[in-house]
């Protein structure tokens, strides 16, 4: 399948607060991605949404269906959290390999800013009597074990928040656009200690969406900017985290290898990485799960701005979840088309190798892609 | 502690035993035929995916895999208890819990011991846990 199936197009709305519902922003977005692609809504016969976060309906992706008025063959709404639209990717490609559809949208939207955030924030079972809520939580519970078991300083939890603030910065359309400097971060305040609010995502509103169709598809239409997919990997542990037999590696380990394997490529051969960040330990532990650095050296490898434009793996070069805008994962996925074509706001020069995860729950789910031109 | 009682369990009738356990101070787990012991309460072993299991009465003894402090209450309940902390605790028979240890939250540390401290006279009785004393920092 390398290189068989290209992203085509690619569309997003505004990121922030935007008083909208999600299936209007999903048109928004879908419509601008039809556009990008040059193709007319007609020729779309699959449509590929994941359900947003914050407040789910029955037959959402029939209702966005609607609102394009298309008909597609194939098309639903899945719940996979933040891993799903790489997934959706992927069953896009599928689909189109055994001829079930040509041309597929995979959109995401949400509005929690707009409408109620209240899922972030949610009762966890009976474990709630001890206290237990949030997904911040879950997330600290995993950074605190992996700086018990490695030693993992504040420092590198800094560096992936630099980052993404330095690169948010210079986003026009980024949702924060403020760098900080290792003393704010230091200074930024306990929210699930070891968790600092510098550590956690934006809470956002916002759509963004791709079109996915075959390498040959896009060159008899003539789109002339389309980038190929190289390779795709899933992993899904689904434990709860007392289950988990450890914290501290995660299902990116079976997503990144399905995904190097596939591409022929190894962590060396990337040249920029848009890895979710929900919090700043889930880029850190992707980085080592992938391989870029031995489990426990994390902390070395992101150091002295390793991963900030102008080093050698950039990450988040529009700013991730920490700065661009809170959605999980759907803009990651454009802005390594960006980076791949050569048109990101902050170009990595000669990109031609582009990483991307995304991760779902709290670490239950991954799914890995490499882009290239 | 009172606070938490305005919270409930979605009691049913497979975690049922458990939450009884705990009103008569033991605190009960899972153990399956084929050598899995587990929490929270299910139908069936996730190992084997047998129904040849039993409840058995932990010990009491555990040690803290990992924690967390609340800095933010997300439920009026716990806003007097801020800043309190959640532990993943790994008890000596296997299974692991989310729980609280009754301590200050900076005298935790990784993989100390601890021991089951529950008080029977709260509307809901729950698994917590204390330090073992005596350990070294």
């Amino acid at each position: 399948m390398r290189g068989r199936y290209v992203i085509a197009g690619l569309g997003h709305t505004a990121y922030g607060k935007l008083g909208l519902d999600t299936v209007t922003l999903n048109v928004q977005a879908c419509a601008e991605a039809l556009s990008d692609a040059g193709i007319d809504k007609g020729a779309v016969d699959a449509l590929f949404v994941k359900t947003p976060t914050s407040n789910r309906e029955i037959l959402y992706g029939q209702k966005v269906a609607e609102g394009l008025g298309i008909q597609p063959r194939w098309g639903g709404a899945w719940d996979q959290g933040g891993a799903a639209n790489i997934t959706l990717i992927a069953w896009a490609m599928m689909a189109i390999e055994s001829r079930q559809c040509e041309i597929a949208l995979v959109s995401y939207a949400d509005n929690p800013r707009s409408g109620s955030s209240a899922v972030y924030g949610r009762p966890r079972g009976n474990d709630a009597l001890h206290g237990w809520f949030s997904t911040a939580a879950g997330y600290g519970m995993i950074q605190r074990r992996h700086m018990i078991e490695y030693g993992t300083p504040p420092e590198a939890f800094a560096a992936v928040a630099m980052a993404a603030r330095r690169h948010g910065a210079a986003n026009p359309k980024a949702q924060l656009r403020a760098e900080i400097s290792l003393e704010d971060y230091l200074a930024s305040p306990w929210v699930v200690e070891p968790l600092r609010r510098d550590d956690c995502c934006l809470v956002s509103d916002g759509a963004a969406a791709v079109v996915v169709m075959s390498a040959a598809r896009a060159r008899s239409l003539g789109i002339d900017h389309a980038v190929p997919i190289l390779g795709i990997g899933e992993g899904q542990t689904s434990w709860e985290l007392p289950a988990r037999e450890t914290l501290t590696s995660t299902e990116a380990v079976k997503a990144g290898r399905l995904a190097f394997e596939m591409a022929g490529l190894r962590p060396a051969d990337v040249d920029v990485a848009q890895l979710y960040d929900c919090f700043t330990i889930t880029p850190l532990m992707t980085l080592e799960d992938y391989g870029f650095c031995a489990k426990g050296e994390v902390a070395h490898f992101v150091a002295d701005g390793r991963i900030e434009i102008g080093g050698e793996l950039p990450i988040n070069t529009s700013g991730g979840l920490l700065s661009e805008t809170g959605m999980p994962g759907m803009q990651l996925i454009l802005e390594a088309v960006r980076q791949v074509r050569g048109t990101a706001n902050l170009q990595v020069q000669g990109a031609s190798v582009g990483l991307v995860s995304n991760q779902g729950g709290t670490m239950h789910t991954h799914a890995a892609m490499l882009l290239g031109g | 502690m009172t606070v938490t009682d305005e919270l409930q369990p979605d009691i049913d009738s497979i975690n049922r035993p458990f939450w009884e356990g705990l009103a008569e101070g033991k605190l009960l787990f899972q153990a399956c035929g084929c050598g899995h012991r587990w929490l929270p309460a299910r139908a069936f072993c996730p190992a084997c995916l047998k129904a040849t299991w039993t409840w058995q009465a932990a010990i009491g003894r555990g040690r803290i895999r990992s924690w967390v402090v609340y800095h933010h209450a997300y439920h009026p309940a716990f806003k007097d208890r801020l800043p309190y902390n959640v532990a993943l605790v790994e008890l000596e028979e296997g299974p692991r819990l989310l729980t609280n240890v009754l301590a200050p939250n900076d005298a935790l540390r990784p993989d100390a011991d601890v021991r089951l401290a529950i008080d029977i006279h709260r509307k809901v009785p729950l698994a917590v846990f204390e330090l073992v004393e005596g350990q070294a920092t």
